[in-house]
């Protein structure tokens, strides 16, 4: 954690950093929006859950680099985090509770790593719960959770892939949700929402079909405080909601059905 | 996976003239045995070569025949059916009394794996893009005509290339294996055509492409545990149940040791494995090493360990796959390709066989194990001349068909390495800049 060493020395000159915040500025993280999920990923990978480096991600909950001395593990995951928005909000709304934000683009994955690492100096004692990997979260999901690792999962504001030949591009899929559903405890929860209104149909009736996964109510969705955030945390919702367009959430919880 | 990706790269290379130099498409021989040991099959590119070893006899298939390279084939456990795939995209699943051609499917994809249940009446196929897909067989009578079937999609990896699909021998799970390192345990369900949707482990540990699974099991253990081979010199144990490694064991280093003479190459890929049929030891096909290892598995201990590496004298014989039967003492071994870059022959297939996996190995520890010579082979060499397609085989052929297996199987499966020159080079020819100045 280099960056630390450079935030607190105040490095006055970095033009990355804003000034009067200290977190990065988002302008100079400009990246592409999509990205090929399906080309062959030259970044690190773990071999397995057990070679998630809990120590270098939370350093707060893991003072020594023996993961093992801790039995707290990553709950809530982030798939496509973005600029990170959904997971800073999060991250204080559940202090006690690590999270991970997975991102396929290098240069938004180092936004939010800055963002996060600014957040800790800048706040002490909050942010600590929140951490990001650049991954391919279709390929690689089972690399880094556990079965029934995680209660909640988000997919927020997905690329469409329009296209039917690229529909199997598309992170919400009828056999992507077989290892969702691996790696989330019954009763845990999974949240869709987008603003393509064909997306939003196909998510829908991708979990409806699925056998392991039932709709919340709408008392349900009234009621938990994390639907809110869905559109109004992200910058791909603000961004929505100031062009005045309409969104689209599914949101299911995984169940074991009886034999 | 790599369909948009590689286009760029090779009309970029045409441009530079620094391509590599095409390689056609070379296919591995392949074996299987039938499980009451009647019959033996060997796939070399499109052609499809029975014995009859009941009778002793050569059989012709009459129906029609695969177009283009077979990548699996494979007996039913209670050897009725028989089913063959490969580039071509036609399933074909034969009855093994008559050897009709039963029924076909078309897929959409390469197929790279088959298997078929227990009971006889599932066959499973997976494809090039990672979906594994299943077909239910009805009861058939021996007269009827050749009938299409469709097939539903059972489970994917994403976007990854299957390598090697088995069922448990308990039939609760059914086990995919692929290119990204990943050893997938889900539940057969009792409805398969709705698709497999639990999960019940994944086995990871591997740091390569996995390339072959096989289950070990005895009477004290009837549930069995997994083993798997894989690109990066390992096999490693597991625990299916649980997604546990129990043990990895580095055959690599072990090669490495026995090729004392200098040849410089520390990469050895594990290309096929077989357990005997009391669980005790595994014999493992090596890319690059002749002969064949011998490991022996402990199940109580949940131990694997090197033995000793079965030679073959004379030849330089590296088997491509393996064959075993539930009842017989013969491990069968191919070693072939699909044709041969250079040489005038177009096909090699070299079939051994190794004896004695049915003795006790009590206390003469492993000396038991013989390679047969051709004439001491069952049925000898009308056998020989059914399966290899001729009796002789010239000795330069060898090492070019050891070559040619090489790079067909690293094309395959390994993933391709840019240097960063290269990545910034391929990023500038990009389509979707060009339209700015």
């Amino acid at each position: 954690m280099e960056l630390d060493e450079k935030i607190a020395s105040g490095d006055e000159s970095n033009p990355c950093i804003s000034k009067s915040t200290r977190l990065p500025r988002k302008r100079f993280y400009r990246a592409r929006a999509h990205s090929n999920p399906l080309s062959d990923s030259h970044f690190p990978v773990p071999v397995s859950p057990h070679h998630v480096e809990y120590s270098l991600h939370y350093p707060h909950f893991y003072p020594s680099s023996d993961s093992q001395s801790n039995p707290k593990k990553i709950e809530f995951a982030d798939v496509g985090c973005g600029f990170g928005g959904l997971l800073i909000s999060l991250a204080t709304l559940f202090p006690e509770t690590l999270m991970v934000g997975m991102e396929l683009r290098d240069k938004v994955t180092e936004y939010v790593k800055e963002r996060i690492l600014a957040l800790r100096v800048t706040n002490p004692g909050q942010y600590q719960n929140v951490s990001v990997v650049r991954t391919n979260s279709m390929k690689y999901i089972p690399n880094y959770f556990e079965k029934a690792q995680l209660s909640k999962m988000f997919f927020l504001f997905p690329d469409p892939h329009f296209k039917e030949k690229n529909h199997r591009r598309r992170v919400i899929s009828p056999f992507l949700l077989d290892e969702y559903a691996y790696v989330i405890r019954p009763s845990g929860i999974i949240y869709t929402i987008t603003d393509v209104e064909e997306l939003g149909e196909w998510m829908k009736s991708c979990l409806e079909n699925h056998p392991l996964f039932e709709a919340l109510t709408d008392e349900e969705l009234e009621a938990d405080p994390v639907v809110k955030l869905l559109s109004s945390a992200t910058e791909e919702g603000q961004k929505v909601s100031r062009n005045g367009g309409l969104t689209f959430i599914a949101v299911f919880r995984r169940i074991v059905p009886a034999v | 996976m790599e369909d948009d990706d590689t286009m760029i790269t090779t009309t970029e290379d045409n441009k530079n003239n620094n391509k590599e130099p095409i390689e056609s498409e070379v296919a591995p021989a392949i074996i299987s045995v039938h499980p009451a040991h009647l019959s033996v099959a060997v796939a070399v590119g499109s052609d499809l070569r029975i014995f009859n070893l009941r009778d002793g006899c050569p059989i012709t298939l009459k129906d029609e025949l695969h177009k283009e390279s077979i990548r699996a084939i494979r007996y039913g456990a209670n050897g009725k059916v028989f089913v063959s795939a490969g580039d071509d995209k036609v399933v074909r699943i034969w009855d093994t009394d008559s050897w009709r051609c039963l029924y076909t499917v078309s897929t959409e994809k390469k197929v790279s794996a088959v298997a078929i249940s227990d009971n006889g009446q599932y066959v499973c196929y997976a494809d090039k893009f990672g979906v594994v897909w299943v077909v239910e067989l009805d009861e058939f009578n021996e007269n009827q005509a050749v009938v299409q079937k469709k097939a539903s999609p059972l489970l994917a990896h994403y976007c990854s290339i299957i390598t090697s699909l088995e069922f448990s021998p308990d039939g609760k799970f059914i086990v995919t294996a692929d290119r990204d390192f990943k050893i997938r345990v889900t539940v057969f369900p009792k409805k398969p055509l709705d698709g497999a949707h639990e999960i019940h482990s994944f086995c990871l540990g591997h740091t390569e492409f996995v390339s072959c699974l096989a289950f070990v099991y005895n009477q004290d253990c009837p549930q069995g545990y997994l083993v798997s081979g894989s690109g990066d010199s390992t096999v490693r144990l597991w625990d299916h149940t649980s997604g546990l490694l129990l043990h990895t064991c580095e055959v690599g280093s072990q090669v490495g040791q026995q090729q004392a003479n200098g040849t410089e190459n520390d990469y050895f890929a594990i290309t096929d494995l077989r357990a005997t049929p009391d669980g005790s030891s595994i014999f493992v096909a090596v890319q690059g090493l002749p002969g064949i290892m011998l490991l022996s598995c402990n199940l109580s201990a949940k131990r694997l360990s090197v033995l000793k590496v079965v030679s073959v004298i004379g030849e330089d014989f590296i088997p491509t796959s393996l064959g075993t039967s539930l009842t017989s003492e013969y491990l069968w071994m191919v070693m072939g390709v699909s044709n041969l870059p250079g040489f005038n022959s177009s096909s090699l297939a070299r079939v051994r066989v190794i004896s004695g996996l049915t003795k006790c190995n009590s206390e003469s520890g492993d000396d038991h194990y013989n390679i047969l010579e051709d004439k001491q082979v069952p049925c000898g060499e009308q056998l020989l001349q059914q399966l290899q397609g001729s009796l002789s085989i010239d000795k330069d052929v060898f090492s070019a068909a050891t070559e040619a297996v090489k790079t067909s199987m690293r094309n395959l499966l390994i993933k391709k390495q840019y240097s960063n020159e290269r990545r910034d080079f391929r990023k500038r020819g990009r389509n979707d800049k060009k339209g700015k100045k």
